[in-house]
């Protein structure tokens, strides 16, 4: 049979993609067929959260922090419960790494504040003695890209029904709801208001005026995302 | 073309491939060496000034160290020994088509410019965040087109083919295609965000790059690891052992030791190494089964690698003093080694309980380097050494540059291993401490700073590496200028000079 194979290459590739798609057909479609749910009290990211989410898959964060905290007695007592699916319903990409070169960070918002993200990304080693963090300065000075997270949250809504503007049911029995502007001129001011939130904890004057002049810079932005991993 | 003549074979597309994996293997590696570096001593990461540091600062210059390695060196070099290979087995000249002359040159002007492409955009920070497929969707349409060009390359050659039987190295070259064809599709499913209408009707024009995976969290990543073990597999592997099938018995005079031996380990590989990319979301949020599948096969996959590893050492049988006397026996049969060794490592990490300490560590990093640097590279360079001579029609300008670079990049890759060995079992090790009240013993930045030593042995390895990579280049460099051409084409082993 071989022997024939080697002399037929039309037969001969079309039993080797059947060798090799076989275990994809058998792990992978199950898989999808079981739709991932999220998980109650997981919301869709807002406007400027999305924006700090693609800054941070700019700067390949997910090179040095991971995502995802496994079911051990160390890692939930260094990071928070561990990670369950239905909680990264929202994620795309997901951003799980596999590198922890820094410490994970699904749950960094339960135990990191504004003001230590303020400072620990201008010079990580100043707050972290030891770091080998590089310092991220150009966040301070670029300008998030609104209009881009705005165009991934409507791309989301209308492709996959990511569910905003509408009743997410929470924990505790009440239900919240995750605004998406009807607008580009809307998404940005929505976005600003956000920003105003965040910089109200934040020390930097510059910072502080280019929000107040109508400006978000990137900082603000993944500070926003840093604060919603819960 | 003289019709009762021996065929002349034409190398053009093969020697622009060498070029090229020649110069971007020196600059990804390069880059390898800074954020090596880097990890060591932070400071490097401003090393052209603050005002360039988002431009030279590790993170975005890792992707850009994976990507120029994997895709532009290897690839590179995979292709330059396809068209070199590809005519040499089937007995066609590419000069015999103008088809398959234009079809080969574009493929390669065309992987050039995306390669360009490439380097600019990970430098802007325009990716996906997917390990090794970090490309947005103009790239990878771009790639597409690449990868068809050269599908249509294999299907020409291969049909105009005046040897009727594939040998072994075809097999392997379209296992690569078919796979990567495969892996490619499905893991970069993605919808460009600029297909979005805000519901007061305007276009969306921001990053028009930009786009949305089409699948979230667990899905994406068990598409992504499916994709990512398995571009390891069709990149590192099957194209390598398709090189070494070749190069081996054409540089020793051996035949290769077993028929049957080829066999079981091509359709094992090709059966199973699909199976094993559960290994990489071990204790994550994947159904426990396909971790257990993952774990499993892994296991089973030692048996097929080491089919093809021991099958190329037995060629040797009977021969061994070449590995004494001819430096490029030294990187193929070394090769073979590191690549027993590097396919007995990964299962091991497999293991759930290995896995519990080695996932997310630098151990990692070491068993992919012992596998690229030792396996990937000396093969890599071993046929870069063999096609040289024949392609240029020049004897290799030094043989004892040959041997120093050898052992000079053999002491790297040591040093590389060894220390993220200990670097990683060291900080898997110190995250799972507890004390004797029950509490974490160590504080993260221990775990950090312990580990500087190792980071700074690991960038002299990879700093060694780098050197005698160098090394080759300029071997092959004077070569091309400083060895007179020969009448004839070179036959047999590589002639060198002393």
């Amino acid at each position: 049979m071989f022997h024939w194979l080697e002399k037929h290459p039309f037969f001969f590739a079309l039993s080797v993609f059947v060798a090799i798609a076989f275990a994809g057909l058998v792990e992978i479609i199950p898989s999808f067929a079981q739709a991932s749910r999220p998980l109650v009290g997981t919301t869709p990211y807002s406007t400027l959260e999305l924006s700090g989410r693609q800054i941070y898959i700019k700067n390949s964060c997910n090179a040095c922090h991971s995502q995802l905290i496994r079911p051990f007695k160390s890692e939930t007592d260094r990071y928070g419960h561990y990670s369950l699916s239905g909680e990264y319903a929202y994620d795309r990409p997901f951003l799980w790494g596999s590198k922890r070169t820094g410490p994970d960070l699904m749950r960094v918002g339960n135990y990191r504040t504004t003001d230590w993200h303020e400072n620990h990304m201008k010079d990580p080693a100043s707050v972290v003695p030891g770091s080998i963090m590089p310092k991220y300065t150009w966040l301070y000075t670029n300008e998030a890209d609104i209009e881009t997270a705005y165009a991934e949250q409507l791309t989301v809504a209308q492709f996959f029904s990511v569910p905003y503007n509408t009743p997410i049911p929470m924990k505790d029995g009440s239900s919240k709801v995750i605004k998406m502007a009807d607008s580009i001129a809307e998404a940005n001011a929505d976005a600003l208001d956000e920003a105003k939130v965040i910089v109200a904890d934040m020390k930097d004057q510059s910072i502080k005026d280019a929000v107040a002049n109508g400006k978000i810079p990137e900082i603000v932005a993944i500070i926003a995302y840093m604060n919603s991993l819960k | 073309m003289n019709k009762n003549g021996p065929l002349e074979y034409d190398y053009s597309v093969s020697k622009l491939f060498i070029m090229n994996a020649l110069f971007v293997g020196a600059i990804g590696m390069l880059v390898g060496v800074i954020i090596a570096w880097q990890m060591a001593y932070p400071g490097l990461n401003t090393f052209l000034g603050d005002g360039l540091a988002e431009y030279t600062n590790f993170s975005r210059l890792r992707p850009l160290h994976t990507d120029s390695v994997i895709y532009g060196f290897v690839l590179s070099a995979v292709w330059a020994t396809w068209y070199y290979v590809g005519q040499r087995v089937l007995k066609v000249s590419m000069a015999e088509s103008k088809t398959l002359m234009l079809i080969g040159k574009l493929h390669f002007w065309i992987y050039f410019v995306s390669a360009s492409l490439i380097v600019t955009s990970l430098l802007l920070g325009w990716t996906t965040s997917k390990e090794y497929a970090e490309f947005e969707w103009p790239i990878d349409l771009a790639i597409t087109v690449i990868w068809l060009l050269w599908g249509a390359s294999i299907a020409g050659l291969v049909g105009f083919r005046r040897e009727k039987s594939l040998y072994i190295s075809i097999w392997y070259y379209i296992a690569t295609f078919l796979a990567i064809a495969m892996l490619h599709l499905f893991n970069n499913m993605e919808i460009p965000t600029i297909l979005a209408t805000s519901p007061a009707g305007e276009t969306m024009v921001g990053a028009w790059w930009h786009s949305v995976s089409m699948y979230a969290g667990t899905n994406d990543a068990l598409v992504q690891w499916w994709f990512g073990h398995n571009a390891v597999a069709f990149v590192f592997t099957t194209p390598i052992i398709a090189m070494i099938y070749y190069f081996l018995p054409k540089e020793s005079g051996q035949a290769i030791y077993s028929y049957k031996l080829s066999l079981l380990s091509f359709w094992g590989l090709m059966f199973v190494y699909l199976w094993a990319g559960g290994h990489h979301l071990l204790y994550s949020t994947v159904p426990d089964w396909m971790q257990t599948m993952g774990s499993v096969f892994s296991i089973v996959l030692i048996l097929p690698s080491w089919g093809s590893a021991i099958n190329m050492l037995l060629t040797m049988k009977g021969e061994w003093q070449q590995v004494a006397s001819s430096p490029l026996i030294k990187f193929m049969v070394l090769g073979s080694t590191f690549y027993m060794f590097s396919t007995l490592e990964g299962p091991i990490q497999a293991i759930k309980s290995v896995n519990a300490i080695a996932h997310f560590t630098d151990w990692i990093v070491g068993h992919v380097h012992d596998g690229v640097l030792g396996w990937v590279g000396f093969i890599v360079i071993a046929a870069i050494y063999h096609m040289s001579p024949r392609i240029f029609r020049r004897e290799i300008y030094s043989r004892s540059l040959m041997n120093t670079q050898f052992w000079i990049q053999t002491l790297g890759v040591v040093l590389y291993f060894t220390s993220m060995w200990i670097a990683g079992i060291t900080q898997g090790m110190m995250w799972r401490a507890h004390d004797e009240f029950g509490n974490l013993a160590y504080s993260f930045i221990d775990t950090v700073t312990v580990l500087h030593p190792y980071y700074t042995i690991r960038a002299v390895g990879g700093t060694l590496y780098l050197i005698g990579f160098l090394m080759f280049i300029y071997n092959i460099y004077k070569t091309t200028s400083a060895r007179r051409v020969e009448e004839d084409e070179l036959q047999n082993a590589s002639p060198m000079g002393a």
